[in-house]
């Protein structure tokens, strides 16, 4: 570590703060670097990588990273099977988590994870301020005040990339005798014990998954019943990684999963009492930050700024708040690395261009190849993939075609603006999955929801029909012959 | 105060779920999730598929066709259900006016809630009812 005359940005004025050293605020701080934005870095910990420094208990990720992959390595499509590494537009910083990886399983494990974020700030230049503890938020006329441990921080912009707001605690009598997931030791101290586990998402399952060996018995208890993801299609339920008790319980081998509500947890013999933790959000619900739902997440606009509060937006698992469409109820990706490294990488862009005057780089499409390179999106972009039905690849129609770049799609849908047409890809409870694009006609949205594909490929000669008729009469006519240029 | 207390409390004073016993509005509480709206902000679009119900717990929201406002909902009251009975996308966009809190239910779970709690599919009819009634008045 760095002695302490080296720390970078002292206590002062500046023009963006960003508050955390996880995935979140690591890509956000990269992507701003790049686009010219000075700011700084606060973190409380000692060194790059968030929760990974810690957590999962059981030391392995739920997200993989496949080392060979039906795309080359390194590539902006590789970004689809590698869920782990922060996003760099190129040099060593780039696809860094495959090359780390043991082998020994397409999950890395923790410590593999939090050396991937070490590396990627390390090769990129990101730099934070280690053990620099935020406290406290308050306002100066345009500015925002961070109190933290080191003195104040004066900036017109802060970004709150710190972890989902609190461990929740479902509201029974007598649960706070019991262990949270996050405090959590060994999983030798279960032995031969009996386990009640109160929760049937990820974290309860990875418990009983880790004690399977251990315990006595285990009982999984919660009032709604045991969703998968091999089941639900997405990433709501529980993985297949962790779905071993589950087949303990329905082959009758000891684990017992339970649907029903639990009363009261009173203490029999040795227990030990959890100390009530404060919300990781401290003070900014007294500036008028709302917050919702069972995490308690910051209620933002599509561009994952606080409804409430204009200045203050949020990175990480924290852009979960911007919901987005959720169609059927399905969610995006932005609590997990390969979802909101692209939220992040969206988010430089509009703070540069929002607040520092940075304009956007916009390229030119030649019109004729406006739908080969929608369909190729569809199909190839990991931005799509990974954040379906939440970002989009957007191209504006007014007299030359714009490539746009990558947005909210709810905002592309709910601000209005000139003829577009925005594409990304979608699924439904039936597990279909299928471009999505969505065209802007004089201010009027229409979707219009391409075939699905068994391989998912979709640029054959019936999408592009399909696609034709969604863009009908909303090209420039004559077609521009051109190249296409960057402006 | 926990989040799922605070939800218990807002619903058992909703008509539509007003028979419920306590262990019933927590298995509720249970099933929607919470979802916040800043003003001005789309909840319902008109034309999109893959919507959901929703329980308005605080604030209010107007029905827009075609841009046109043609009536406001508040606390209590539920929209998106014909959507959803349907399946078929929105015929009417729902904006939030002022800041708004819903429950939400997505499609796919609305067959499965409602027969699991006849009592508040009841409820949801007699509110039909109403809306039928005056429509048909309105069109005598």
């Amino acid at each position: 570590m760095a002695g302490v005359e080296e720390r970078p940005f002292p206590a002062g004025d500046y023009d963006l703060v960003i508050v955390g050293s996880g995935p979140g605020a690591l890509q956000l701080s990269y992507s701003l670097t790049r686009l010219g934005v000075r700011h700084a870095v606060l973190s409380q910990d000692e060194a790059p990588g968030g929760m990974f420094r810690k957590w999962p208990v059981f030391q392995r990720l739920l997200s993989w990273t496949k080392p060979y992959a039906p795309q080359q390595r390194g590539t902006r499509a590789y970004e689809r099977y590698d869920w782990n590494s922060l996003l760099a537009d190129d040099g060593p910083a780039r696809c860094v988590m495959p090359a780390l990886m043991d082998g020994s399983s397409y999950f890395p494990s923790r410590p593999e994870m939090e050396r991937s974020l070490a590396t990627f700030a390390e090769r990129a230049g990101v730099h934070v301020r280690y053990g620099c503890r935020w406290e406290s938020t308050s306002r100066d006329g345009d500015r925002f005040v961070l109190g933290t441990t080191d003195g104040d921080y004066r900036t017109r912009v802060a970004v709150f990339a710190v972890g989902v707001a609190e461990p929740w605690r479902p509201p029974i009598p007598g649960l706070e005798l019991a262990a949270h997931y996050g405090e959590q030791t060994s999983a030798e101290s279960y032995a031969d014990k009996r386990v009640f586990i109160v929760g049937k998402q990820n974290s309860g399952f990875e418990l009983a998954s880790g004690l399977l060996s251990w315990a006595r018995q285990i009982i999984i208890a919660s009032p709604s019943p045991t969703k998968l993801s091999v089941n639900t299609r997405t990433l709501v339920g529980v993985r297949a990684r962790y779905v071993q008790p589950w087949e303990d319980y329905v082959l009758a081998g000891g684990v017992i999963i339970l649907n029903a509500a639990i009363e009261e947890v009173t203490r029999l013999a040795d227990g030990f009492r959890v100390k009530t933790r404060s919300s990781a959000l401290r003070d900014l619900s007294e500036l008028g930050v709302a917050t919702f739902g069972q995490s308690r997440l910051p209620a933002q606009t599509p561009f994952w700024e606080s409804a409430t509060v204009p200045g203050i937006y949020f990175a990480g698992t924290l852009s979960q708040g911007a919901a987005g469409l959720k169609k059927y109820g399905i969610p995006s990706n932005s609590g997990a690395v390969q979802g909101h490294r692209y939220n992040a990488r969206v988010l430089a862009h509009h703070l540069a261009n929002r607040h520092f005057g940075v304009a956007p780089q916009r390229s030119t499409l030649r019109a004729e190849d406006l739908a080969s390179f929608l369909l190729a999106e569809a199909t190839r972009a990991p931005e799509l993939w990974h954040q379906r039905s939440y970002l989009a690849h957007v191209v504006s129609l007014s007299g030359e075609v714009v490539d746009e770049g990558i947005a909210p799609l709810t905002h592309f849908i709910d601000a209005g603006g000139p003829d577009a047409v925005a594409v990304t890809v979608e699924s439904n409870p039936a597990g279909d999955l299928y471009p999505a694009v969505y065209t802007r006609r004089a201010g009027a949205i229409s979707e219009h929801l391409l075939e699905p594909d068994p391989l998912y490929e979709f640029e054959s000669p019936s999408h592009h029909v399909a696609l034709a008729a969604a863009l009908e009469g909303l090209l420039p006519e004559p077609v521009r012959a051109g190249t296409a240029k960057t402006r | 105060m926990p989040a799922q207390a605070e939800v218990v409390d807002v619903i058992a004073r909703l008509a539509l779920f007003a028979d419920l016993s306590t262990a019933q509005l927590e298995g509720v509480a249970h099933v929607f999730e919470e979802a916040f709206f800043a003003d001005g902000t789309r909840v319902l679009r008109q034309g999109l598929t893959g919507s959901g119900l929703y329980v308005i717990l605080d604030g209010e929201a107007a029905i827009q066709v075609d841009g046109v406002e043609r009536s406001t909902l508040g606390r209590g009251e539920f929209f998106g259900e014909i959507s959803c009975l349907l399946d078929e996308p929105p015929v009417a966009d729902i904006v939030a006016h002022g800041p708004l809190r819903c429950l939400v239910l997505p499609r796919p779970q609305v067959q499965p809630f409602l027969t699991a709690y006849p009592i508040v599919m009841f409820r949801m009819l007699q509110a039909e009812a109403r809306k039928l009634r005056n429509t048909t008045k309105w069109l005598e």
